[in-house]
């Protein structure tokens, strides 16, 4: 299945439908590199993380990482994809000072992980399935520095020979929403997998896009690569403002040059970086320093067995268990940090079934919204998930209004403390004793008559009157019992 | 000192056993050797202070019954095994005065075992040739010269250097390594005993590399005896060469002696060439009168994939060294010159580190990987390779325990003779190439001399890790044909 539903754009010879495909380039969580032991650890003082072998010292060899393999059939599975039980690691040459060895060991025809799918939640509701063409493991290159001196360039190779997953999509997104779909959605697999911390920042994760245009139902048109986007927002802009580069080209009677191209964030434009002719030829050939990479279906097996629960399954458990709507629940799953929070503050709660979907509703519009508002990290939250959980319970048992929970929870987020413990010190409990409700009803009749006799005549009125009751009890009267009372009082 | 030179390997043990002599005497004895042979041209860095230092050591220990198997032997390196702290260079002017802060595997085991480093010892560069004139330190002079002759002869290649220290009595035993010939040609133009172990039986991690999948480093002595001793200390499994094989390491020295009775020793048929000289037949035919008297039993057999092995090796040899060659680039290490880009750097760099054969092979290799080219030239090649292991695979299946062939198809030939023709010159490894493509173990034994008294020598070729048999049957052929010095005219 491939998507279909994209947007079209609208040209002045009709409409034209873009055709996206990414390879994302996933860093891999391990303490050490694919192919020696130097450490992988972001930020360090240049070349302070280079071993022998990253620096391609003469008779240096590869060793292969197992951890980073480990890691690599993971995501594999993750993305229910083939896993290949025999993969070789080949050569790609190239000069350049930030590849010390002068070619990349990288997986060419015989990749670790073979075809799989992502089911992608798009904002509007809709789903659609990305498939993936292929996953390798493959050396990451080191950094060159051009700023540091006024004639030449520097090299640091901390990042030299950290291992990459290369992950390749088919050709199935239509639209730079649902292209930024995939990628969000990849990315949670991977945190949720502990592969790749998606640190977009850092590099860790970054994409090459490669759009073509064409008209609906027609052939696929010529792509050009936008190499390095390094922000889901970019990937976004790039596509829209490539798609609408090519459109202008092919309407006004020009052809496509196939060719490798660069987002230009500050002018969020993309410009040609080498074309086709220029293009390498990297003289692929099996590295001989290394043998095929084999392992048993016993091994996948065992991976496959400790793999965590991913989001599609994780939401699908909240939607069954909680009745939580779709859209809810893909928020709360869309990250592992905010899915564990919501798990920790269910656990909390006297009665899951009945308050789960409360409770998500705390967590996505209480919580999150005063995390994101603060720029604060769920981690960071000054509520925690037991103590959400008990403001929770307290409304579920009918112990609170949920009026008062949201003072509540501005004193926990404030001042801190156990929500039950301040609902008694601080006399927040509901009132739920009629006689004292109807004491308070009595007053508020009694002292208004003039209003009384215009609700009668009017009867939408009574909000007003609830109001009164209300304000006068300090939110604290059950408001379902202030209505009845009003009504059976006012005859109405 | 002339006498302790002119000891085996296994001569010398005895005597540092028996305290006969120490380790810094034998050790001096050979620096002297070392230092009147400077025509020789075989050390490209001598090594004395760390010499004696190290022999020092040992006899310290041997004193306290703590030597290893190679207690107090002063060996030579070829410069192609990183030594810790003292230059190495491949001979190739790219690597410049390159000192590596790390010791290879195989050098360190033969520390390990309690030898003495004389130097490093010239060699082809990057261990591209057949004669040692590529090295960017001037060729290696042949310690052995027509009878009556004064032109100098190359000692053959790449591993001259070790093959001529080793004869003239420089070093006791020197490392080589093994691309398609380098250990074994250069023996049999030196009249010393050459290993080309099976691939995987010694590490690589350390050794500059030439082409992955063929290099294999290995002993060059002046007895089989000496060379199975070298060996045992060189091979090993290595976890930092994936390449290498986890499986046990024998006494090899106690296969020497060991009965051939009833072994079949195959004869290959396509190792008979058109236009092979006469006396290369006559050494071939009574190697093989040798091994049956000692009660092996002859058969022909075939090999059928021979002629490909060549011009296969020619592709997938440069190949991988186009690729290995990459990383020397003037960036981090070894020679730098200029240019006004990044672009223009790597060019006047490799321009002016690389010489002429290196640059015909590192173009040669890029050429056949080429896309377009790459399924012509490499896949095919790389399938003729399978087809040539399939060829001794098919042998060693009926029962043939090794076999034998000669070394090379002529002697030593002289210095500048064959400069003009790479293909003349590729063609010295006609009959040892065969042997790294199918990763089979190889031993060069000296057998004979030809009409105008140059050493010859004859090749066992065994089935994988078998390297025992190896020794067993290159012991015979070495008892039979005597031993061969070289008259000291230097």
């Amino acid at each position: 299945m491939s998507a279909t539903n994209g947007r079209l754009i609208k040209g002045a010879t009709g409409d034209w439908e873009m055709v996206i495909g990414l390879e994302v380039h996933a860093q891999v969580t391990s303490n050490s590199k694919l192919f020696s032991g130097a450490s992988t650890e972001f930020g360090g003082d240049p070349n302070t993380h280079v071993s022998l072998v990253d620096a391609a010292m003469p008779g240096m060899l590869p060793v292969i990482n197992e951890f980073c393999v480990e890691q690599a059939v993971r995501t594999g599975l993750g993305l229910n994809a083939q896993i290949n039980l025999r993969s070789v690691f080949d050569r790609k040459n190239y000069f350049y000072p930030d590849s010390p060895q002068g070619y990349q060991i990288s997986q060419y025809k015989s990749p670790i992980v073979g075809e799989g799918e992502v089911i992608v939640d798009l904002p509007d509701g809709d789903s659609i399935t990305v498939g993936i063409e292929r996953l390798h493991l493959e050396q990451d290159a080191g950094k060159s520095l051009h700023d540091q001196h006024s004639t030449m360039s520097f090299v640091d190779l901390n990042r030299s020979g950290v291992a990459l997953m290369e992950i390749v999509s088919k050709p199935d997104m239509r639209s730079a929403e649902q292209a930024r779909a995939y990628v969000t959605k990849l990315r949670s697999i991977l945190r949720y997998l502990g592969t790749c911390d998606g640190d977009m920042e850092k590099g860790n994760l970054r994409a090459d896009v490669n759009v073509s245009v064409r008209k609906p139902g027609h052939a696929l048109g010529t792509r050009c690569e936008i190499k390095n986007v390094n922000s889901i927002r970019f990937i976004g802009q790039a596509i829209e403002y490539e798609a609408r580069r090519q459109v202008g080209i092919l309407e006004d009677g020009g052809a496509i040059d196939q060719e490798t191209r660069l987002f230009d964030a500050n002018k969020g434009e993309t410009r040609s970086m080498r074309s086709k002719e220029e293009a390498h030829d990297y003289r692929y050939f099996p590295d001989p320093d290394l043998l095929p990479l084999e392992f048993s279906e016993t091994y996948v097996a065992e991976l496959r067995a400790q793999l965590p629960e991913l989001p599609d399954q994780k939401k699908a458990r909240f939607i069954a268990d909680f009745g939580l709507s779709p859209y809810d629940a893909s928020v709360l799953v869309a990250e592992r940090e905010s899915a564990d929070f919501y798990e920790t503050v269910l656990a909390k709660l006297a009665d899951k079934v009945r308050d789960g979907k409360l409770a998500a509703n705390w967590v996505i519009n209480e919580l999150f919204g005063r995390v994101n508002k603060e720029g604060r990290d769920i981690s960071a939250s000054p509520v925690s998930a037991a103590q959400l959980g008990a403001i929770v319970d307290l409304i579920g048992e009918g112990t609170i209004s949920g009026k008062i929970a949201k003072d509540l929870f501005e004193i926990v987020w404030t001042e801190g403390g156990d929500p039950r413990a301040l609902v008694e010190a601080r006399g927040l409990k509901q009132v739920t004793d009629l006689g004292a409700i109807e004491k308070v009803v009595d007053n508020i009749i009694a002292a208004n008559p003039d209003k009384v006799a215009q609700a009668r005549a009017k009867p939408q009125l009574i909000g007003w009157f609830v109001g009164q009751v209300m304000k006068s009890s300090g939110g604290k009267a059950n408001p379902q019992s202030v209505n009845d009372l009003l009504k059976a009082k006012l005859g109405i | 000192m002339t006498d302790l030179t002119s000891l085996t390997l296994a001569e010398a043990r005895e005597g540092l056993a028996n305290k006969s002599f120490t380790s810094l005497e034998l050790t001096d004895a050979h620096l002297g050797a070392i230092e009147a042979a400077r025509v020789l041209n075989a050390f490209v860095l001598e090594t004395p202070d760390q010499a004696r230092a190290m022999a020092r050591a040992i006899d310290a220990k041997i004193a306290k019954g703590e030597g290893g198997p190679l207690a107090g032997i002063p060996l030579g390196i070829k410069d192609l095994f990183a030594t810790k702290d003292v230059r190495t260079t491949a001979c190739s002017k790219i690597l410049g005065n390159f000192v590596p802060p790390y010791e290879s595997t195989v050098t360190s085991q033969l520390w390990r075992d309690g030898a003495v480093m004389l130097g490093k010892l010239n060699n082809d560069e990057f261990a591209m040739g057949s004669s040692n004139e590529t090295s960017c330190f001037g060729p290696v002079v042949n310690p052995w010269r027509r009878e009556g002759s004064n032109t100098t002869l190359v000692p053959g290649g790449s591993s001259g250097g070790s093959a001529s220290a080793v004869a003239a009595q420089l070093c006791m035993g020197a490392t080589a390594t093994d691309t398609g010939g380098s250990i074994r040609q250069p023996a049999a133009f030196t009249a010393t005993v050459g290993v080309k172990p099976t691939y995987g039986r010694c590490s690589r991690w350390g050794t500059v590399a030439f082409a992955s999948s063929l290099d294999q480093a290995g002993p060059i002595a002046r007895t089989v005896r000496d060379a199975a001793i070298l060996m045992r200390s060189m091979a090993g499994h290595d976890p930092k060469d994936t390449t290498s094989v986890n499986c046990e390491v024998p006494d090899y020295e106690a296969a020497i002696g060991k009965s051939v009775k009833g072994m079949k020793i195959g004869i290959p048929k396509e190792y008979r060439l058109d236009g092979m000289p006469p006396e290369i037949e006559k050494l071939w035919s009574e190697g093989a009168a040798w091994l049956k008297a000692s009660g092996a039993e002859l058969v022909e057999v075939s090999l059928p994939h021979t002629k490909y092995a060549l011009p296969a090796y020619y592709i997938v040899a440069p190949a991988e060294a186009s690729s290995n060659l990459a990383r020397y680039d003037g960036v981090r290490y070894g020679l730098r010159v200029p240019g006004r880009s990044i672009g223009e750097m790597y060019e006047n760099t490799r321009a002016e580190g690389f010489g002429d054969e290196v640059r015909r092979r590192v173009m040669i290799g890029t050429y056949v990987l080429s896309a377009g080219y790459y399924d012509a030239y490499y896949l095919r090649a790389q399938k003729v390779r399978t087809l040539i292991k399939k060829d001794f695979e098919d042998c060693f299946a009926k029962g043939v325990s090794a076999i034998l062939t000669p070394a090379t198809p002529s002697a030593a030939f002289g210095i500048g003779e064959k400069g003009a023709d790479p293909v003349e010159m590729y063609l010295n490894d006609i009959f040892t190439v065969t042997v790294n493509m199918a990763g089979l173990p190889g031993i060069a034994v000296p057998a004979g001399r030809d009409a105008q008294g140059l050493p010859l020598g004859l090749q066992l070729i065994g089935r994988p890790f078998d390297e025992e048999t190896l020794f067993s049957l290159g012991e015979i052929v070495e008892q039979a044909a005597g031993r061969f010095t070289p008259p000291r005219w230097w």
